[in-house]
Formats: C-alpha cells, sequence, structure tokens
C-alpha cells in the first residue's frame, strides 16, 4: 500500500507544515508587506506625490507601450513556432526548440548585450543605422527588442506540447469539410488553444513588464525617456526616495497580485479541458 | 462517382506505404480496403481525401484528375477514425460546419443550414443533441455526429477511417447494419478502411486486401473468402490451418502424409497448402491423426487433432460422424488451396 509513505508521526507532518508556511510567510508574504507599507509610510500623499512626478509617469507610460508591443509579437510568433513545431516533422525540429528556450537559460544582461553588440555605436549595424538616423541602443526600440527576446519562450512553450497533444485531425477535417486555412485556424486551431494562449501571454505579459537585466543594459537610464518602472524602481531606491521607489514597486506587485489571480482561474479552466480528448 | 487509382506510390521515408496501387470504386459501391496495420490502407484513404501527396500516380474523379485539387475542393466526406469533432463546437455547430465555410456565393441561409442539419440529426437519430458538446455523448453518438457533419456538405465519395474502431462491441454490431442501410438509401459510394475481416466481409460490396503497401486482391466477400488469391489473404481473412506440400504435375502432396493429395493450378515445387477448419474432412478408419478433445460450440463441434508434431482445429457438424477423444482417424484436404512459397498469388485456373 502507497499508506506506508505517508505513515509519519502527526508531529512530524505539523512540524514539516509549518516549515513551509513559515517559508512562504518568511520569503513570499512579508516582502509584500513590506513594498505595501513603505510606499503608504507617508500615507496616501506619499503615493499621489510619486504618481504627480512627469518621470514616474512616463515610466509607467514607457512600460506599458513597451509590453503592448512585445507580447503581441510574441503571441503571434509564439503560435507560429509552436504550429510547425507541434504539427510538422522537419530536420532542425528539436534543434528549434532548444533555440526557443534559449532565452529562459542565457543571462539576461547577456540578452541585453547581444543587441548593445548589434546595434550600439560601436556594433555591427549600429553605424549605418545611426547614419539612417535611426537610434535602437538607448532608446525605445532597444528596450523593446530586449524585452521581446527575453519572453519569446513563454508562448511558445506552453503552446508546444498543447498542439502536440491535440493533434492535426480537428484541422484536417476542416480541410475535408471544405474550410481554407485561415478558416481552419480561426474556427478550429485557435479556439482549442484559447486558453493556453491566454496563460502563456499573461506569464509573458508579467515578465515583459517586469523585467530588469537585459533592460538595464540597452536602456541609457535616461529619466523621462527610457526608464521602465523596474528601471525607475531602482533609480528612485538609489536616490533614497524610499516612497516613490515602493510605491512604483506596490504598483507593480499589485500587477504580479492580479496575474497570479488570473493564472489561477485559467489554470482551472486548462484542467477542466485537460481531459481525454474526445 | 467513379474513382480510378492509377499507378498509386507513395513512400514516407523510404518505406513504400503504397507501391503501384490501382482500383476502380464503382459509383454506388461499398468498398473495404482491409489490412494489418502498415498495410497503407489508411494511407489510401488520406491520399483519396487529398490529406497525402503521391509521390506518382494518379486519382481520377469522375474523369477529372485531382493531382492539382486540394482536399478542401474535393468534396469528400471524411470520417475520421477517432472522429476528429470539433471539441468546442456545439453539435449542431460541428455539422453545420461545412455549410457555414463556404464561399458566400454558394452558401446556404442560416434558416436552410439550421433546417438541414436537424434534418440529417434525425436521419443519424440524434435529432435531440444538436446544442451538446462533443465530450458530453457516447461514443456511438460520435460517430454518428462524425458521420453527419461528413454527409453535410454532400459529397460524392465517403471515406471512413475504422469507423467503429473506438466502440465496444455491441454498439459496432448494430452501428454497421445501420451504416450499410445508410449508404444504400442515401446513393453513396463509401470506401471504408478496416482490420477486423468479419466487418468487411458483413458489409463491403467488394474488398480490396492490403498488404505492405499493395492490393493483394480485390473481390466480392464471398470470392476472397472462399478464393482467396493468395496465402497472405487465406490466413488474414479467416481461420486457416497450414500444411506444407510438395507439387508435381497439379497435384499437391501433403508432405509427411502419404497418400493425402489434391490438385492445384500451381505451378510444381514446393508450396503451402491452406485450409479453413471447417473445410478439413475427418474420415472413420485408421489413420495418422489423433483426436485430443472435442467440444460443442452449438452447431459445430470443435476438434483438436494433433498430426506428428502439427496441431490443429477442426470444425464439424454435429451432423456428420465425427471421432471421439483419444481416436484416431483419416483426413480429407481435398478442398485445401496450395499457394508457392514465395507469396506470389496464384494463377486460378
Amino acid at each position: 500500500m502507497n499508506q506506508a509513505a505517508t505513515r509519519e508521526a502527526p508531529a512530524t507532518r505539523a512540524a514539516l507544515t509549518a516549515l513551509a508556511i513559515l517559508l512562504l510567510v518568511a520569503l513570499l508574504l512579508l516582502p509584500l508587506v513590506v513594498v505595501f507599507t513603505e510606499a503608504l509610510q507617508h500615507g496616501l500623499d506619499g503615493v499621489f506625490e510619486t504618481f504627480a512626478d512627469p518621470d514616474a509617469l512616463a515610466s509607467i507610460r514607457l512600460t506599458l507601450l513597451v509590453a503592448a508591443v512585445s507580447v503581441p509579437l510574441n503571441a503571434v510568433c509564439g503560435v507560429a513556432a509552436a504550429w510547425c513545431i507541434g504539427r510538422f516533422r522537419f530536420p532542425g525540429r528539436g534543434m528549434l526548440v532548444t533555440l526557443i528556450e534559449l532565452p529562459l537559460t542565457v543571462s539576461p544582461v547577456i540578452s541585453g548585450l547581444v543587441w548593445v553588440l548589434l546595434f550600439g555605436a560601436n556594433g555591427w549595424f549600429g553605424p549605418a543605422l545611426s547614419h539612417a538616423g535611426i537610434q535602437v541602443v538607448f532608446a525605445v526600440p532597444g528596450l523593446i527588442l530586449a524585452t521581446t527576446f527575453v519572453t519569446f519562450p513563454f508562448v511558445a512553450r506552453i503552446l508546444i506540447p498543447l498542439m502536440e497533444q491535440q493533434g492535426v485531425a480537428e484541422e484536417e477535417a476542416a480541410l475535408t469539410l471544405g474550410a481554407t486555412g485561415w478558416q481552419t485556424f480561426w474556427h478550429v486551431t485557435l479556439p482549442n488553444i484559447r486558453w493556453g494562449l491566454l496563460y502563456g501571454v499573461l506569464l509573458c505579459n508579467a515578465r515583459a513588464m517586469g523585467e530588469f537585466g537585459a533592460v538595464s543594459v540597452v536602456s541609457g537610464h535616461i529619466r523621462g525617456q527610457t526608464m521602465t518602472m523596474p528601471l525607475q524602481i531602482e533609480a528612485l531606491f538609489n536616490d533614497y526616495d524610499w516612497v516613490s521607489a515602493f510605491t512604483i514597486a506596490g504598483l507593480l506587485s499589485l500587477l504580479a497580485l492580479l496575474t497570479l489571480a488570473v493564472k489561477a482561474v485559467l489554470e482551472w479552466r486548462l484542467g477542466e479541458r485537460a481531459g481525454p480528448l474526445l | 462517382m467513379t474513382v480510378e487509382l492509377r499507378g498509386l506510390r507513395k513512400s514516407f521515408g523510404g518505406v513504400a506505404a503504397l507501391d503501384d496501387v490501382s482500383l476502380t470504386i464503382e459509383r454506388g459501391e461499398f468498398l473495404a480496403l482491409l489490412g494489418p496495420s502498415g498495410s497503407g490502407k489508411t494511407t489510401l484513404l488520406r491520399v483519396l481525401a487529398g490529406l497525402e501527396f503521391l509521390d506518382t500516380g494518379d486519382v481520377v474523379i469522375d474523369g477529372r484528375s485531382m493531382q492539382s485539387v486540394p482536399a478542401r475542393e474535393r468534396g469528400v466526406g471524411f470520417v475520421f477514425q477517432h472522429y476528429a469533432l470539433f471539441r468546442h463546437m456545439t453539435i449542431a455547430r460541428n455539422v453545420a460546419f461545412g455549410l457555414e465555410v463556404m464561399p458566400r456565393g454558394r452558401r446556404p441561409s442560416a434558416d436552410d443550414i439550421r433546417r438541414r442539419v436537424q434534418s440529417l440529426l434525425e436521419l443519424m437519430q440524434i435529432g435531440e443533441l444538436g446544442s451538446r458538446y462533443p465530450d458530453q455523448v457516447s461514443g456511438g453518438q460520435r460517430q454518428r455526429v462524425a458521420l453527419a457533419r461528413a454527409l453535410a456538405i454532400e459529397p460524392g465519395l465517403l471515406l471512413l477511417d475504422e469507423p467503429f474502431g473506438a466502440l465496444d462491441a455491441r454498439v459496432r454490431k448494430s452501428l454497421r447494419i445501420w451504416l450499410r442501410e445508410l449508404h444504400d438509401r442515401m446513393k453513396l459510394t463509401s470506401v471504408f478502411v478496416t482490420h477486423d475481416q468479419a466487418e468487411a466481409l458483413e458489409m463491403a460490396d467488394r474488398i480490396a486486401v492490403m498488404r505492405a503497401g499493395r492490393i493483394e486482391q480485390v473481390a466480392a466477400p464471398d470470392r476472397v473468402y472462399g478464393e482467396p488469391a493468395s496465402a497472405f489473404v487465406h490466413e488474414f481473412l479467416g481461420e486457416s490451418v497450414r500444411f506444407q506440400c510438395r507439387i508435381t504435375d497439379g497435384q499437391a502432396h501433403v508432405v509427411g502424409l502419404p497418400g493425402v493429395a489434391f490438385s492445384t493450378p500451381c505451378p510444381s515445387g514446393p508450396a503451402i497448402a491452406l485450409i479453413r477448419p471447417h473445410e478439413i474432412g475427418l474420415r472413420p478408419g485408421v489413420g495418422p491423426a489423433r483426436v485430443v478433445s472435442r467440444h460443442t460450440t452449438g452447431a459445430l463441434y470443435r476438434i483438436r487433432i494433433t498430426l506428428g508434431d502439427l496441431a490443429f482445429e477442426v470444425l464439424s457438424p454435429e451432423a456428420v460422424w465425427t471421432p471421439y477423444e483419444g481416436q484416431t482417424c483419416g483426413l480429407d484436404l481435398s478442398r485445401a488451396r496450395a499457394y508457392p512459397i514465395d507469396g506470389q498469388p496464384a494463377k486460378s485456373g
């Protein structure tokens, strides 16, 4: 019987549970509480003051802009990549899967440096681009590129196993019934992966808004221009502007909590649909 | 519609899935593609639907080459092995799909579609299930939904891949008869894939027996069963007992059984003889066969025989003479068929 494996003394069980809860509180809950108490140490006035600062507002706008470009881009590319990998067997397929996961294994700093090396003033394409009047590094395009690169795996990684598991039969059925490729994608493929896609987009978005390392390298830290929220938090923190730093941090934390809640709902939906396929 | 298959070849990674397949499917015919797994029957079905591309050869439907006609323009109904119903759509929307994706000019009105879907569901005897989802109905009902969906586009040719494979034995039996009646009533031309010889024998007008990408024999069920063109077909279509034999001057002499011989069109040389258990005759008197056991199975006796180091079963009607356990008796193998050892089909005389 497998009960033997769980036949611990009640005291041991209680101790282990307590330890887990303690760790959870110390490592997750406590920092969260700190963020909000620090933000609110001078009451709501401090919070309002922070949001009156044009640089803070600029950082929020920039973060939203970066996410608004990189997340849809990754959603589209992720679906395309997952479709190719999940549906077809071709030479280099395994290689492609590895490449997609690359951003997860590479340090974010390197993910940022790559763009500096490519598009920086002394990079491969930098001189040509600056000659044409296009600035990539230390500007918004660089932030978007770095964020897109770092967050690329999230959508694809969730969709690949899902699409492999679902197989091609429904799409083939749609084709034999006279549907065009687009109709098949829109009416059959997309609805089947919608929860997985939403889940991937959510994770992608959370990372896009919270990314620090890669973005820090390509940003150039020009206040009011190339500072995303995480960078702004660091800058404010270094200026000993605790209230403002923690207020923006609080905003990011709220976003994380919201993400967590939506994620829980999506996981429940995904789980519900993960039963035997037809 | 009439479907001609001309020299179809298709290989996957060097392995031939279809190896020079030629066949004509007549209008109104119910053709079974029968063979073990890996024999190419599903590939052939997918080629017909346009879901698989040929290396060489051509599919001609009503005189028109299908070479450059994509799956969605072939107007071929396909019932997938596991039905492949659209899991996020209701059953009514599944059935309506083929009509709803038609280009605007040909698409029936929404009312029309609703009416046609309902009448199809009623034809399939699942008229009340339209608002359910595929995972809310039974396997047999899903099969009917898949069929209704394929028939909604009024296909000239209906293809069914192991249509009963995922169903339990009881449902399978009743669906067989129902599907065959539906085919006749709707004047369909149908091709279905199966590895179950009983299913093929019971339902089909003709059976194409496939092996390793080739068609070994195409004929009506009783001919495929009664006059198998090769040892493979013989053994695939029903219980077979195998003997070694040697052929000289049109007479097959069974090895190890002096005096037991039968006439055959098979060329001279070593060969194998195949016979079905009910075709073996047991004769009273001293002989080489020893009865190990005898059981009744209703109308027939099932008699286990040993013959030297061979052991096999004989099916014998209750009415004729049958030996008891432990008795020895003579064997009549005159209804056996001989096939050359290299597996080439025998030329029937």
